[in-house]
């Protein structure tokens, strides 16, 4: 019998090793999966590489993780947002190092990651730094810019309804990076706000097959962030 | 003797009502963080565009009321929205095929500075110290049909922000379509910049005067 749900927070990231390459959902605090993260800083995981369009704020979720000096590198689109101090001081101080990729590069390396396509070529960042060094080429007298598919080890998602097949719906705008870092990890950690019974969810709205992940953990009352934010909360608490 | 004060150029409201007038019905639009987002407040009656926020909303609505905030249902610039009827949701990756793909009409979108090419530089002063950060701007004006930028026509210590060439890092080259500033409509074309139409109590020799590169009548 396939079950891939899990008993608890830190059963679903024991296996995050040290070095590892983590995608972070979420786009602000939408679709952070704050819970997961903050399991993951209790798990002790260190020199991490993290893929996620933002770098948190506060004290909380992944500004947390990054204030806890857990992460080398962080590879993200906008890593300054309101509320996001921690991240800001460490760059400035030479203690993490960052990726910077347009929005839309960033969303097609982690999709090519997650396809099996190594390399795609786009035409954001032309003629600008972020393409300095890489390969360019025109086609059909436009150019382009050659970027890499990312992959991952783990990645840590947010849902809102997931089976134990793992097949799982969203959320409004909390979908963003989630159903496509399910599938350029290696290993996908899902919580999600129901687990609900296999059939249960019509199988014509399922946005990730269940085939693209690999734990899935029930968090019923997930935490705001700007919530958690606006009461000056660290973790860990 | 008090001198009466004589208003040069548009509000910004009027700035977006004059961008607002340049979108036709049936337009596919995305709107920039900050002012491009007032443009949404004067659409014509009888037009309707369809809103687009990259981080994957098509059919974006107005600010909720106070108390409905969903902090799961928000633009681009992370503040609380509401879907219309006929909304939907998509990934990241959707998000951007509909941008990088070419299948979104018109995005507005502010400038530090534009170039007399149509490049535009809207992201990074460049500075060393300063945390640079890009979101989907140069997507965006990589794959949109029409990029119009909305701006004040000079920085907040007079300098030209219509040059010969950008200084700061550039977000896309030859990209601007048109530019809507406090003082003129400016359209960039192959031979130059255009103006089109000058602000309340501007003339030509005055926006000239606050624009470091050459314009057309």
């Amino acid at each position: 019998m396939i079950n891939k749900t899990v008993q608890s927070l830190a059963e679903a990231v024991q296996n995050i090793h040290d070095g590892a390459t983590i995608m972070i959902s979420g786009f602000g605090e939408a679709g952070s999966p704050i819970e997961l993260i903050h399991a993951l800083i209790d798990q002790g995981a260190k020199d991490l590489t993290v893929v996620s369009n933002n770098t948190g704020s506060g004290n909380v979720g992944l500004a947390a993780l990054i204030e806890q000096r857990r992460v080398k590198k962080m590879i993200c689109s906008f890593p300054r947002t309101a509320n996001s101090t921690v991240f800001p001081e460490l760059y400035n101080a030479g203690e993490i190092e960052l990726e910077l990729v347009p929005q839309g590069t960033l969303a097609e390396r982690i999709r090519a990651g997650g396809a099996g396509i190594p390399a795609f070529y786009t035409p954001a960042s032309v003629n600008t730094p972020l393409a300095k060094g890489k390969e360019c080429r025109v086609f059909n007298g436009i150019e382009y810019v050659l970027e890499k598919g990312i992959k991952a080890d783990f990645s840590l998602v947010k849902c809102e309804l997931a089976d134990r097949y793992g097949n799982l719906t969203y959320h409004a705008t909390a979908r963003n990076f989630g159903p496509i870092m399910c599938t350029a990890a290696k290993t996908s950690i899902v919580q999600a706000r129901k687990i609900v019974e296999a059939g249960a969810i019509n199988p014509e709205i399922v946005v990730t097959p269940g085939i693209f992940v690999n734990h899935i953990i029930e968090v019923s009352k997930p935490a705001n962030e700007s919530e958690l934010v606006a009461q000056k909360l660290t973790y860990p608490w | 003797m008090v001198e009466k004060q004589i208003n040069i150029g548009w509000s910004k409201t009027e700035m977006a009502q004059n961008v607002a007038m340049d979108i036709p019905d049936g337009s596919y639009v995305n709107l920039g963080i900050g002012m491009p987002e007032m443009v949404a407040d004067f659409v014509p009656e009888g037009r309707e565009l369809i809103y687009q926020t990259e981080n994957g909303l098509l059919g974006m609505g107005a600010v909720p009321i106070a108390g409905q905030e969903d902090p799961e249902l928000i633009n681009a610039g992370k503040k609380p929205v509401t879907t219309i009827p006929g909304a939907c949701f998509f990934h990241h990756a959707d998000s951007f095929t509909m941008i990088r793909g070419g299948h979104i009409d018109v995005c507005v979108l502010g400038a530090m500075q534009i170039s007399k090419q149509g490049d535009l530089a809207n992201w990074s002063t460049g500075a060393a110290n300063a945390i640079p950060a890009v979101g989907g701007a140069m997507d965006l004006v990589a794959g949109v049909k029409r990029i119009l930028v909305i701006t004040q026509h000079n920085t907040k210590d007079g300098k030209p922000k219509i040059l010969n060439q950008c200084s700061y890092p550039l977000t896309g080259k030859g990209v601007v379509e048109s530019i809507y500033t406090n003082l003129a409509i400016i359209d960039v074309k192959d031979e130059g910049l255009y103006v089109r139409k000058l602000g309340p109590n501007v003339d030509f020799e005055y926006l000239q005067k606050h624009t470091e590169a050459k314009l057309y009548q």
